[in-house]
C-alpha cells in the first residue's frame, strides 16, 4: 500500500520552487507542464523537469508529472521528457473517457521500448474534469493496468456543469466526489480530491480535508507547501485509534500462528477488511505520528 | 560663623591634616549649588526650547563622541535628525557610537561625506549606509560589537561617550523617562538606560512631556542633564520591519517546526526552562510551535529573554512563560505587555547580556535560537557580510548569547536564492563555533560533534540529523560552489567579540 495523501503541484517553470519543494516531504509531487505554465515557458519548463527528475532530490517521494493533454502541440512532448527522465507517473489533463487513456498508454508503452524503461514501470493518473469523464470515471479507472488513480479537478467540471464554486460547503462537487470515488474503488485504484486553493484559510481547508476523508479519499491536490502538514496531521490517527489497531493486528497475527481461522477481539468478530483498515491506520502512524 | 573665621579654622584644619586637600568655606544656601535655588529655575532647567540649545549647552566639541539607541529600529526619527542638526550647526569629526543602526539611517552617508561623522561603533549596519561603507565610504573601519559587547567597551573606557541623544517616548521635565508611556510607545529600553549611565552628559528627545513625577522610570532624573521636547521620536510601526518579522513561509515555518522538535528532544525542555528566540522570522515561528508542545508536556518556562517579540507575549500571556526579560521590545504587543504586566521586566543590555557584568540574564539561559547568514562546517556563524561580501546584518545578542545559552541552535535555510547558507569557512565570523550547539535547516539537522550525547538524543527522537558536511555537501551538491566573493586588502569594519577582542575583519569589495 502506497501512501498517496498529499501531492503537491510544483508549476515546471519555477525553479526555485523545484530546486527546493522535497524538503517539505509530500507523498507525492506533481509537476506541471499545463495550466501553471505560460505558453511561452513551455519549453523551458519541460527542460527543467526533465532535469530535476533526473537528480536525485525527489528520492523517497512519487514524482507525477502532468502533461498537456496529447492533442496539443505540446502533450507528446511533455510525455518523451517525463517518461525518459523517469517519472513515476503521468497526469493525464481533462480525460473524458477511457480511449484517452488508452491512447496515453500505448505511447507510454512505446517510448518506454525505445529508451529501454521497463515496460509498464510508468503509472498513470486520470484527472477528470468534466461532465463526460465524471460518467466514464469507471471505464477510465479501468482503461489501464498502468493507472494508480484518479483525481477530480474542480474549477473546469464546476464550468461543465454550468455550476461555479460556492460557499465552501460546496455541494456543487457532491456527486461527482462520490462518482470518481465509487470509480477508484471499483477499480481498486486511488482517488485524490480537489485542490483548496485559498492558501490563507486554514480552517476551511481543514474543513474540506475532514469531509473527503470521512468519504474515503487517499488524499488531497495540493498547491501550497503549509497544506501538507495540515492534511498529513489530519489524515494521522488518533492516539485512541493505534492502539485498537495494533490490537488488531496482534489479534490477527496470534490468530495466524494458531490456525485459528476467525479472529476475535473483545468479544467480537473480525474480518480482513478490518485488519486491511488497520494496517492503514499503522502506517499513517508511522509516516506522521499520531493526530496532534 | 565670620568668614574670617571660617577661612582661619579651614588652615588649621589643613595644617593639621594635610591630606585632606582644600576644602571650601561655606557660602550660603545657594552659595556652592550649581543650580541655584529659584524654585522655577530648578525644575525647568534641563527643558530646552530646541535641540540647538540642548546641543549647545553640552559643550559638545568637534571630535567628540555621540550616543544613541536603536529601539526605534526602522522607525527611528531621533538619529537622523540630531545628526543632521549637528551638520547644520558646523560640527565635525564625530565618533558615532549607536547600539545599532539600520536601514532608515541612509541619510548618515552624507553626514560622513562631509566630515561630519568619521568614525562609527555599532551593532550593526544595513541597507545604503551598510553598502557604501562596504564600498570604502569611512576612513576608520566601523567598529562592530554585540550588544553585551558594547557595554565592555563603556566600561572599559574604549568608546567614551561625550554626549548622548536619547529618544524616549515619554519623559517629564527633569528626565525621567520610560518607553512605554506618549504618543509613540518603543517598549524597553534597554539599550538607552546603559548610554544614560555611561555619558557624560545626557539629552533627552522626547514628543510627550507629562506631569512630574513620569512613571514607570526606566532612565531617571539624576542621569539626565536636557530634555527637548520634539514632533516624533519615532514610527513605532516601523519597529517590527526588517529582521523582526512573522512569516507564512512554508519553508521558514518547516526550519522552525524542525527547531521546536530539536528543544523538545534536546534534553533541555524541561519544567522551568528558559528561552531566547532571535529577531529572525523561523526563530520567531518556532515560538508557536513549541506553544504546542508545552501545552501537551504541561511544562512552562521561567523565563523568555532579551528581544521581546509579539509571539513570546502571548505565551506568556497564556502563562507558558512566568516572566519576560525584556531589553528590546520588537513589536507594539511587546511594547503593550511591558507597560501592562508586572512580569514582564525591562533590563539593561549591561543586565541582558554584558560579558563583564555583575550579573547577566545570559548567563542563566538554557536555549535560545539564533538566524544565520552563512554557517560553516565548523559551526562558526556569520550574521554581518551576505553572499556579496556586504555587510548587511547586526552582531546583536548573538554571540553573547550563543556563548552563555545551554543549547544554542542557529536556524538558517540550506540555500538562499542559489547561494548555499552551510559554507566551508564563512566570510566574516561573528559567533564562532565552539558556542553553537545545532544547525537546524529545510535539509536537515547538524549537531555539532562536541555535543555528541544531543547527537544521540535527537537521532533517537527521530529527527532528521545529519552531519555539517553532509548538509554542506547537499548544499553545492544542489547549486555547485559559488565562485568566492572579491575583496581588496582595505579593512572596512573589524567585528569585536563580546570581550572587546578582535574576532574578524570585514574588507572592501572590489568593483
Amino acid at each position: 500500500m502506497k501512501l498517496r495523501r498529499s501531492m503537491l503541484f510544483l508549476p515546471g517553470a519555477k525553479a526555485g520552487m523545484l530546486s527546493t519543494a522535497f524538503v517539505y516531504k509530500p507523498d507525492c509531487v506533481m509537476f506541471d507542464l499545463e495550466d501553471a505554465v505560460s505558453l511561452r515557458e513551455k519549453d523551458s519548463a519541460r527542460l527543467m523537469v526533465f532535469h530535476i527528475l533526473r537528480s536525485h532530490v525527489y528520492q523517497g517521494i512519487e514524482t507525477v508529472v502532468r502533461i498537456n493533454p496529447l492533442n496539443t502541440p505540446h502533450g507528446l512532448k511533455d510525455l518523451e521528457a517525463a517518461v525518459r527522465a523517469g517519472a513515476d507517473v503521468i497526469r493525464l489533463p481533462k480525460t473524458d473517457s477511457a480511449s484517452d487513456i488508452q491512447e496515453l498508454d500505448a505511447q507510454v508503452e512505446r517510448i518506454e521500448r525505445e529508451c529501454g524503461r521497463v515496460i509498464g514501470s510508468t503509472k498513470l493518473l486520470a484527472a477528470i474534469e468534466s461532465a463526460s469523464g465524471v460518467i466514464n470515471a469507471v471505464s477510465i479507472a479501468t482503461a489501464s493496468k498502468r493507472m494508480i488513480g484518479i483525481a477530480l479537478a474542480g474549477f473546469d467540471y464546476v464550468i461543465d456543469m454550468q455550476s461555479q464554486r460556492g460557499d465552501k460547503a460546496e455541494p456543487e462537487l457532491f456527486y461527482a466526489r462520490c462518482a470518481v470515488l465509487h470509480a477508484a474503488r471499483a477499480a481498486g485504484i486511488d482517488a485524490f480530491d480537489v485542490v483548496y486553493s485559498d492558501v490563507n484559510d486554514d480552517a476551511g481547508f481543514l474543513k474540506e480535508v475532514e469531509l473527503i476523508r470521512h468519504l474515503g479519499f487517499n488524499g488531497k491536490s495540493l498547491i501550497h507547501p503549509r497544506q501538507i502538514d495540515l492534511l498529513h496531521n489530519a489524515y494521522a490517527p488518533t492516539v485512541k485509534e493505534v492502539s485498537y489497531a495494533r490490537r488488531v493486528i496482534e489479534a490477527a497475527e496470534k490468530a495466524e500462528r494458531e490456525g485459528v481461522g476467525v479472529i476475535a477481539l473483545d468479544g467480537k468478530m473480525i474480518d480482513a477488511p478490518i485488519v486491511c483498515h488497520a494496517q492503514r491506520v499503522l502506517q499513517r502512524a508511522e509516516a506522521s505520528g499520531v493526530r496532534r | 560663623m565670620e568668614k574670617e573665621q571660617i577661612h582661619h579654622l579651614i588652615q588649621k584644619l589643613s595644617a593639621q591634616c594635610p591630606d585632606l586637600g582644600s576644602l571650601r568655606p561655606f557660602a550660603g544656601v545657594d552659595g556652592n549649588n550649581p543650580h541655584g535655588n529659584d524654585p522655577q529655575q530648578t525644575r525647568q532647567r534641563k527643558l530646552c526650547a530646541t535641540l540647538e540649545e540642548a546641543i549647545q549647552r553640552t559643550g559638545l566639541q568637534d571630535g567628540m563622541t555621540i550616543s544613541f539607541h536603536h529601539a526605534f529600529r526602522e522607525g527611528d526619527k531621533v538619529i537622523n535628525m540630531v545628526v543632521d542638526t549637528l551638520a547644520r550647526m558646523g560640527f565635525r569629526n564625530l565618533t558615532l557610537a549607536s547600539s545599532s543602526l539600520l536601514t532608515a539611517n541612509a541619510p548618515l552617508v552624507e553626514h560622513i561625506k562631509n566630515g561630519v561623522i568619521t568614525q562609527i561603533y555599532t551593532s550593526g549596519l544595513r541597507g545604503k549606509l551598510a553598502d557604501a561603507i562596504s564600498h570604502g565610504l569611512m576612513k576608520a573601519p566601523v567598529q562592530i560589537h554585540s550588544h553585551g559587547g558594547r557595554v565592555h567597551l563603556l566600561q572599559t573606557g574604549e568608546v567614551k561617550v561625550d554626549v548622548a541623544f536619547l529618544a524616549v517616548s515619554s519623559s517629564d521635565v527633569f528626565g525621567n523617562a520610560n518607553g512605554t508611556r506618549g504618543k509613540s510607545p518603543c517598549g524597553s529600553l534597554g539599550y538607552a538606560k546603559v548610554d544614560a549611565q555611561f555619558a557624560h552628559q545626557v539629552v533627552l528627545l522626547t514628543d510627550t512631556i507629562v506631569d512630574f513625577p513620569n512613571t514607570p522610570i526606566s532612565i531617571s532624573q539624576d542621569r539626565v542633564d536636557y530634555v527637548v521636547k520634539i514632533d516624533e521620536v519615532g514610527d513605532v510601526s516601523r519597529i517590527s520591519l526588517g529582521a523582526a518579522r512573522t512569516t507564512n513561509d512554508p519553508r521558514e515555518l518547516l526550519i522552525a517546526r524542525h527547531a521546536a522538535d530539536v528543544i523538545e528532544s534536546s534534553g533541555y525542555f524541561k519544567q522551568g526552562f528558559s528561552l531566547q528566540t532571535g529577531s529572525g522570522a523561523s526563530s520567531i515561528a518556532a515560538t508557536r510551535f513549541l506553544e504546542t508542545k508545552m501545552v501537551n508536556s504541561g511544562i512552562t518556562a521561567r523565563f523568555a529573554l532579551g528581544g521581546i517579540t509579539s509571539s513570546i507575549v502571548e505565551l506568556h500571556e497564556k502563562g507558558l512563560i512566568d516572566i519576560l526579560v525584556d531589553t528590546q521590545s520588537f513589536d507594539s504587543a511587546a511594547a503593550e505587555s511591558l507597560a501592562k504586566s508586572a512580569s514582564h521586566l525591562e533590563v539593561s543590555a549591561n543586565e541582558y547580556a554584558n560579558p563583564s557584568s555583575k550579573g547577566a540574564f545570559c548567563d542563566y539561559l538554557d536555549v535560545v535560537i539564533l538566524s544565520a547568514l552563512e554557517i560553516d562546517t565548523g559551526f562558526n556563524v556569520n550574521v554581518i557580510t551576505g553572499s556579496d561580501g556586504v555587510v548587511r546584518g547586526a552582531s546583536g545578542g548573538h554571540c553573547d548569547v550563543a556563548a552563555t545559552a545551554g543549547l544554542t541552535i542557529v536556524v538558517a535555510p540550506l540555500i538562499r536564492g542559489r547561494i548555499p547558507t552551510v559554507v566551508k569557512r564563512v566570510t566574516t565570523l561573528v559567533t564562532p563555533g565552539e558556542s553553537v550547539d545545532v544547525l537546524v535547516t529545510d535539509h536537515g539537522i547538524a549537531v555539532n560533534p562536541a555535543r555528541p550525547e544531543l547527537d544521540t538524543r535527537l537521532r533517537e527522537a527521530g529527527l532528521p540529523v545529519m552531519t555539517i558536511e553532509e548538509l554542506y555537501q547537499r548544499a553545492v551538491g544542489l547549486t555547485g560552489v559559488p565562485d568566492p566573493i572579491q575583496f581588496t586588502d582595505r579593512i572596512v569594519g573589524v567585528i569585536r567579540y563580546r570581550d572587546g577582542s578582535v574576532i574578524d575583519v570585514v574588507r572592501q569589495v572590489k568593483e
